[in-house]
């Protein structure tokens, strides 16, 4: 992996955003279709800047992101010792894996309509539906990396006499946290996705009702703007939080780039 | 000519001599040991092995000839299907605190800096926690790492990890050390130099060591005694003792000497001209093998 100039490297992205742009404003000005359906840039900026001036815009990304932060919690905590013990336990492997692989084939917002049966039109039930989207991929992205834990580590760890909680907590979940991390990583995506897919279908105060909102006004703008919002903070998230993190301890783990 | 070369012959000779070491007197003793892997493959037969307190044994043989299961089934890792190992008269049934094994990769935890993979295998041994540091900045400087206890092992050269490697395993001061292989992966001049260190190390403490290489030119640089092994079926066919004082130094007359000698006996080895003198069931004490080695001695090439 060689990495280009720096200063290449963002003027190339720079560079291929400012044309995006360009051509989207161009082509809402060429007039094809009303410019209500269709606003440029410059119209979805000033409505996504009026909303985060009203507080509208926070207010919705607040409880979105405190939503989404109690129901990831939840999923870490059941999906990584979930996890552990498929790839430990004979019992969970033969038995538990193949449910929670055939759940996982079921697309996370088909959880919604039993959720409203069950928690009713509730925060409960967007919980819910972002537990059950994250926690499977979190799980099984668990198994997977410590099974693929380097055999030699495990036989050094046997023959140097580690056992138990020490071999549990200091050789195996170290030697498969960069894997584990990832799949916090994929299962945070996922998480996103389920909530603002639950937060579209009933009033519930977030992001996505901002969405839901902005198309029974009529407000493509405000629609594009709350968009171009859940885009930037998935970005920010991904890049700022997980990115650093999983760079990090691949370093220091030494997968990749040594000093 | 012909004399010189009969001298240098002898000379080998009165420096490997055959080894005798009865089982009473053994720390490791391995009887009748026979391991056939899944797929039918006879990767043991027979294996009949005596060694002391003290003394560094050198497994030596081309690959298959059963060296590294052998090693594995003194560690405990593998359960030989016949035949019994014992250490100090007690049968092993698997992995113990009594041995450690040390394989081809270094094999260090990458999260840990080079004291906090010794500190953390001491913890694994019960040693307090007071103590660890102090010992294994003991060994790290007896492995000549002063200065990289808080280097991760990915910013280690090849040989630095080794030396971390051996560090740990020495710190944990099993009464046997185990070692497969532990430096052929290092080049050339690293690994003399580990070697070097290997040797005085084993000077100071004479541990019991039991080392898998199939260099001759290692075995006998390192080796108080030398197996050598034969594959198909793995057995042993030489065991022969170094009487070369220690430390060795590589480019020693003698021990190139010896080298060849070694060299020309697992040729013949290889090419299955070995004389049945030796026969697969060695007994313990290898008496047989009295008599064959002039005979094997005389008939090896002569270039």
């Amino acid at each position: 992996m060689k990495r280009d100039a720096p200063l290449k490297n963002y003027g190339q992205k720079l560079g291929l955003m400012l044309l995006l742009l360009g051509a989207w404003e161009g082509l809402s000005r060429l007039g094809v279709w009303s410019p209500y359906l269709f606003p440029g840039p410059v119209t979805v900026a000033k409505s996504l800047w009026s909303m985060a001036v009203d507080g509208r815009l926070l207010d919705a990304t607040l409880r979105s992101l405190g939503r989404l932060g109690r129901a990831y919690l939840m999923s870490v905590a059941i999906g990584v010792p979930l996890g552990l013990l498929m790839a430990r336990l004979a019992f969970f492997r033969n038995a538990v894996k193949p449910v929670v692989m055939g759940l996982q084939a079921l697309p996370s917002i088909c959880w919604l309509p039993l959720a409203l049966l069950w928690f009713g039109l509730t925060d409960t039930s967007i919980l819910f539906v972002v537990v059950m989207g994250s926690v499977l991929g979190i799980a099984i992205a668990t198994e997977d990396s410590v099974q693929g834990v380097d055999p030699q580590l495990l036989r050094v760890a046997s023959t140097l006499g580690v056992r138990g909680l020490r071999f549990q907590f200091g050789v195996l979940l170290p030697a498969a946290l960069p894997g584990i991390v990832t799949g916090l990583k994929l299962g945070w995506s996922f998480a996103w996705r389920a909530l603002l897919a639950g937060e579209l279908l009933f009033v519930s105060g977030g992001l996505g009702q901002l969405l839901t909102v902005g198309r029974e006004l009529m407000d493509v703008p405000q629609v594009m703007a709350v968009m171009v919002a859940i885009i930037l903070i998935g970005i920010t998230v991904d890049r700022v939080f997980f990115q650093t993190v999983e760079g990090r301890l691949r370093r220091r783990w030494g997968l990749e780039g040594t000093l | 000519m012909l004399r010189a070369l009969l001298g240098r012959w002898r000379s080998s000779l009165r420096l490997l001599r055959p080894a005798h070491v009865e089982a009473d007197h053994a720390k490791i003793s391995v009887t009748q040991l026979g391991h056939r892997y899944a797929n039918k493959v006879v990767a043991l037969q027979d294996v009949d092995l005596n060694v002391r307190s003290g003394e560094l044994v050198c497994l030596l043989g081309p690959s298959g000839c059963g060296k590294s299961t052998l090693l594995y089934a003194l560690a405990g890792h593998v359960q030989p299907t016949g035949g019994t190992v014992s250490i100090d008269g007690q049968r092993i049934r698997g992995p113990g605190p009594d041995r450690l094994l040390m394989f081809q990769e270094a094999a260090l935890f990458p999260w840990l800096t080079v004291r906090g993979n010794i500190t953390f295998a001491l913890a694994a041994r019960g040693v307090p926690r007071s103590q660890r540091k102090e010992r294994a900045d003991q060994y790290i400087r007896r492995v000549q790492l002063q200065g990289f206890e808080e280097t991760l092992p990915h910013q280690l050269s090849g040989g630095m990890k080794m030396r971390a490697s051996l560090a740990r395993a020495l710190a944990v001061d099993p009464t046997v050390l185990l070692m497969d292989e532990p430096f052929g992966s290092l080049d050339a001049q690293t690994r003399i130099h580990m070697q070097e260190m290997l040797q005085s190390i084993w000077m100071r403490t004479h541990k019991t060591i039991v080392f898998v290489t199939h260099d001759v030119h290692e075995a006998l640089m390192l080796g108080t005694r030398v197996v050598l092994m034969a594959p198909r079926p793995g057995r042993i066919v030489r065991d022969l003792e170094v009487h070369l004082p220690m430390p060795r130094h590589p480019e020693d007359a003698a021990l190139t000497e010896m080298v060849r000698h070694v060299q020309g006996l697992l040729r013949e080895v290889e090419r299955n001209t070995l004389p049945e003198a030796t026969p697969p069931r060695a007994t313990a004490s290898t008496t047989a093998s009295t008599h064959t080695l002039p005979a094997s001695g005389l008939t090896r090439p002569v270039r």
